[in-house]
């Protein structure tokens, strides 16, 4: 009886940390949010000092954007279906359906560092002008939040591997998939506001 | 091979100018003394397992308290110095600092007054008075709390870095406007110092904002709804709210900063269609709203000193609080009048000059429901309130000043004088400092257990309150005169000298104040036996930090107590506490993890100043695998069974009983008096050296 009170107290005291610790991601979701919105507004002043040279209309690739953007919408969709699998404790569709979105999520960084270096080898770097400056900065950021959020994963999952799926490691990848999630949105929104704009 | 390795660190890095030695030698003495005192007493591993792996919130809040207090001593240096430069260096005198020294003074003081000192007493009150006032033992993730508490330290150790290596601050302000911060104009290491400093310590706020929101939203005590929080804790969540909102912003900034000075970005520079306008707008959101994440803490401890020392509950809990969430608010909108200058146009300068108009409401609200607490209250003029009342005059002339300032035509006159000078350090000083002071004055008795000296206190508030009416008060004068800031020599057909003198008389008579205050705890600690709080509650308190013992227990409270009031406390002492049940309690292990990624941080900072980059990638590998030890460590709690919580207690109990004293001393005037407190350190270093004591140290 006592040993039962105990556990109940126990799985209280835990489900009050996860409660706590997701509220606590969440507010650190919006302060990056906000690091997010000051490179936006950044980019929003500096977007037409291209002092003479190329604007984002001849400059970007519109198809190379989509293909990044597919790509990475279709990894929050499998990032969702191996948190569910996570949820339900199993353990190798959880691997797959994370491994798929590592994988998924890497061709995404691969597609940006190519783009990125074409930009370069025609000489249009972060010091040509504010415009690139700001271009480079806004979106490289959201690449290397992607780089840890990798990271992270790739982490999280030797983990599982080794001790299985333990309610501390749930939490982790729930916290992961609120964070891959999150960085879908803000691509969403440098999709519309560099890429597409662009173009209008 | 060599830049490889050592980047552009060279010998020439080393000091060789006056000043940088003398802080170079004093700081590496300083390291040595209390390094030997350590291994004398044979202290490393208390030091190390009790305090600096400590995650216990009370202790890190002491810990703030010790580094902002020493960075007060230094940043009060700096002020001496300047004001002695402006006495000085009038006409054909040029007063014995170089232009550019100077302007390093001013900078370091700004930054240290304003990120070491100020918030790091803040975070310190919050860390130590927040869990105990909500009912929770511990904050929602400790370990945060201590990487915050680290990576402080690591900013601090940054921005005096430079006495040791590369001997120049930043000589551009304490917010190193652009261009001026850029490569083209601030070639040297002193503005990345700057940056890096700001950055580590400011990363290390936002993490412990998000902490304290999390602990004051979801660990309240059972039964304290949001309206029946305690006002400093109010005021407390309110701050770091605005901390979560503005941070980023100055992270983001400050990266910007630096991509201009080491990649060649052009995002505020001159050439390539960068725009310096817009940092000023930046660091200007996020430093405005700064100013009241350090002010509304204050208010919250002037509203709990008001409404103890008044003996009554404060006058209307709703506006003061409601007055505490529109500042917040208004806060958020006001940046551009600290550049109406800046040719935004009417229109755009009308609305910021009404928004900071209007903000001068929700303040007068507040100050009102002080003033009407102590309507009508059974006023005690202890310390605290001594405090207290030399806040509201000084904080109702500096916010007279600041109305005066949020009209723009007055601004442009008055834009980057003495004025606004006058105006800022009434509102730092005489709101956030003296309600530091106020706060450190009125929760000593939890912090140490013991009351501080009464008499000496308030020789030393009676020294600050006159010493900032003489410093500041010309200023204001001067500034009108026309004085700009940031001023190091002057025409002597100004006629200004007379007044310069006079702010550095006032000047060594807050120095004066500060030994006092030193000289305070001194005595306090001599005369612990007469002083002793065994009571836990010497204020006859109205909230729940003053239910615990004091000191409090590690784990703060033996039993979550059941809220159903404001002013929990007060009530509950007026009906028979229950006898505790215990149960067992969960308490956070000692992490160092926190002390290792401030070292990885630091050597970020220090590699990106010196460019050495090995260091850099190495230091961010060193904080991942830190992070990753860390971060998948399942069993960060241990679990105190109720049984060692009982006989914790008693032991408790019984060592109380045996010092607390047979009669209660109510008359402060037995306490220590200065002279009394000379003669026994006199009588004490007499003994010292006529009886060769230092022979057994």
């Amino acid at each position: 009886m006592v040993t039962n009170h105990e556990t109940a107290h126990m799985v209280d005291h835990e489900a009050e940390a996860n409660d706590r610790v997701m509220f606590g991601f969440w507010v650190y979701l919006m302060t990056d949010l906000l690091m997010f919105a000051v490179l936006f507004a950044v980019y929003a002043v500096l977007h037409g000092k291209t002092l003479g040279g190329e604007s984002g209309r001849e400059l970007f690739s519109l198809p190379l954007a989509l293909t990044g953007t597919l790509i990475l919408l279709t990894s929050s969709f499998t990032c969702g279906i191996g948190m569910i699998a996570a949820r339900g404790g199993k353990k190798n569709l959880t691997l797959l359906w994370f491994g798929v979105t590592f994988i998924l999520g890497l061709a995404f960084l691969g597609l940006e560092l190519y783009e990125f270096t074409e930009l370069i080898h025609e000489g249009h770097t972060l010091r040509s002008n504010a415009f690139l400056s700001s271009f480079f900065v806004l979106v490289g950021t959201h690449g290397l939040h992607i780089t840890s959020g990798l990271l992270w994963m790739a982490i999280t999952l030797v983990y599982v591997i080794r001790r299985g799926l333990n309610s501390h490691l749930v939490r982790k990848l729930a916290l992961l998939s609120l964070f891959w999630h999150f960085l879908d949105i803000v691509w969403i929104f440098i999709f519309t506001i560099v890429y597409l704009k662009a173009f209008v | 091979m060599k830049e490889l390795l050592l980047g552009k660190l060279d010998g020439n890095a080393l000091p060789h100018e006056w000043f940088t030695i003398a802080g170079s030698i004093s700081f590496i003495l300083l390291v040595i003394i209390t390094a030997l005192i350590i291994t004398r007493l044979k202290r490393w591993k208390w030091l190390w397992n009790d305090w600096l792996t400590s995650v216990d919130p009370k202790k890190i809040g002491i810990m703030y308290f010790f580094v902002s207090g020493f960075m007060l001593i230094r940043g009060g240096l700096d002020a001496i110095m300047l004001w002695l430069q402006q006495a000085l260096s009038s006409g054909s005198s040029q007063g014995y600092l170089s232009a550019d020294h100077y302007q390093q003074i001013f900078t370091a003081h700004g930054n240290i007054m304003v990120f070491f000192v100020a918030m790091g007493f803040i975070f310190g009150l919050i860390n130590y008075i927040v869990p105990l006032q909500i009912g929770a033992r511990d904050l929602a993730s400790p370990f945060l709390n201590t990487l915050g508490f680290w990576l402080f330290v690591a900013g601090v150790v940054m921005v005096n870095m430079f006495f040791l290596f590369g001997g120049e601050y930043a000589a551009t302000g304490w917010l190193a406007v652009a261009p001026l911060s850029g490569k083209e104009f601030s070639p040297g290491v002193g503005v990345d110092y700057w940056i890096w400093s700001l950055q580590i310590s400011g990363i290390g706020t936002t993490l412990g904002a998000i902490n304290f929101i999390m602990t004051i939203l979801k660990m309240r005590a059972p039964g304290m709804t949001l309206w029946k929080m305690p006002m400093f804790t109010w005021g407390s969540l309110c701050s770091m709210i605005m901390a979560v909102t503005v941070f980023p912003l100055l992270t983001a900034t400050l990266f910007l900063v630096f991509f201009d000075r080491y990649l060649g970005t052009h995002f505020f520079t001159t050439l390539g269609g960068g725009d310096p306008m817009m940092y000023t707008n930046l660091i200007w959101m996020w430093g405005h709203p700064e100013v009241y994440i350090l002010m509304l803490p204050a208010f919250g401890v002037f509203s709990e000193v008001v409404s103890t020392f008044s003996r009554k509950a404060i006058a209307s809990y709703t506006s003061n609080v409601l007055g505490m969430i529109g500042v917040s608010v208004l806060a958020l909108s006001v940046w551009l009048h600290h550049f109406f200058t800046m040719g935004a146009g009417a229109n755009v300068n009308a609305f910021f000059g009404v928004m900071t108009m209007i903000i001068a409401i929700p303040t007068s609200v507040l100050v009102f429901t002080w003033i009407a607490t102590m309507y009508k209250g059974r006023i005690r003029f202890d310390t605290p309130m001594l405090w207290f009342l030399g806040f509201v005059v000084i904080f109702a002339i500096g916010g007279i000043a600041g109305v005066m300032l949020a009209v723009p035509p007055v601004d442009f006159q008055l834009h980057n004088s003495l004025f606004l000078v006058a105006h800022f350090h009434s509102m730092v000083i005489g709101g956030v400092l003296f309600g530091i002071f106020c706060a450190i004055t009125y929760w000593f008795p939890k912090f140490t257990g013991l009351k501080l000296n009464e008499r000496i206190g308030r020789y030393a508030f009676w020294c600050w309150m006159i010493g900032f009416c003489m410093s500041f008060i010309p200023m204001y004068i001067l500034g009108m005169l026309g004085a700009t800031r940031r001023l190091d020599h002057y025409d002597a057909s100004t006629g200004w000298q007379p007044f310069f003198v006079l702010m550095l008389i006032g000047g060594i008579i807050i120095a004066i104040g500060v030994a006092l205050q030193l000289a305070q705890i001194l005595a306090s600690f001599i005369q612990k036996n007469r002083l002793r709080d065994t009571t836990g509650d010497p204020w006859n308190g109205r909230t729940l930090e003053w239910a615990t013992a004091s000191p409090p227990q590690f784990y703060n409270f033996t039993v979550i107590p059941h809220i159903t009031t404001r002013d929990a406390f007060w009530e509950k002492k007026h009906h028979k506490l229950p006898k505790p049940a215990y149960e067992d309690i969960h308490m956070p292990k000692n992490t160092a993890a926190g002390i290792y990624i401030s070292i990885f941080a630091f050597l970020v900072g220090f590699g990106f100043v010196w460019e050495i980059i090995w260091l850099v990638a190495v230091s961010i590998i060193g904080i991942i695998v830190v992070f990753v030890v860390r971060g998948f460590n399942e069993h960060p709690e241990y679990t105190i069974t109720a049984a060692e919580v009982q006989q914790l207690e008693e032991t408790r109990a019984r060592k109380d009983l045996a010092v607390s004293r047979p009669e209660k001393h109510d008359d402060t005037d037995e306490d220590m008096g200065l002279w009394q407190l000379i003669g026994i350190v006199f009588g004490f270093a007499k003994d010292v050296i006529r009886n060769k004591r230092w022979r057994k140290w």
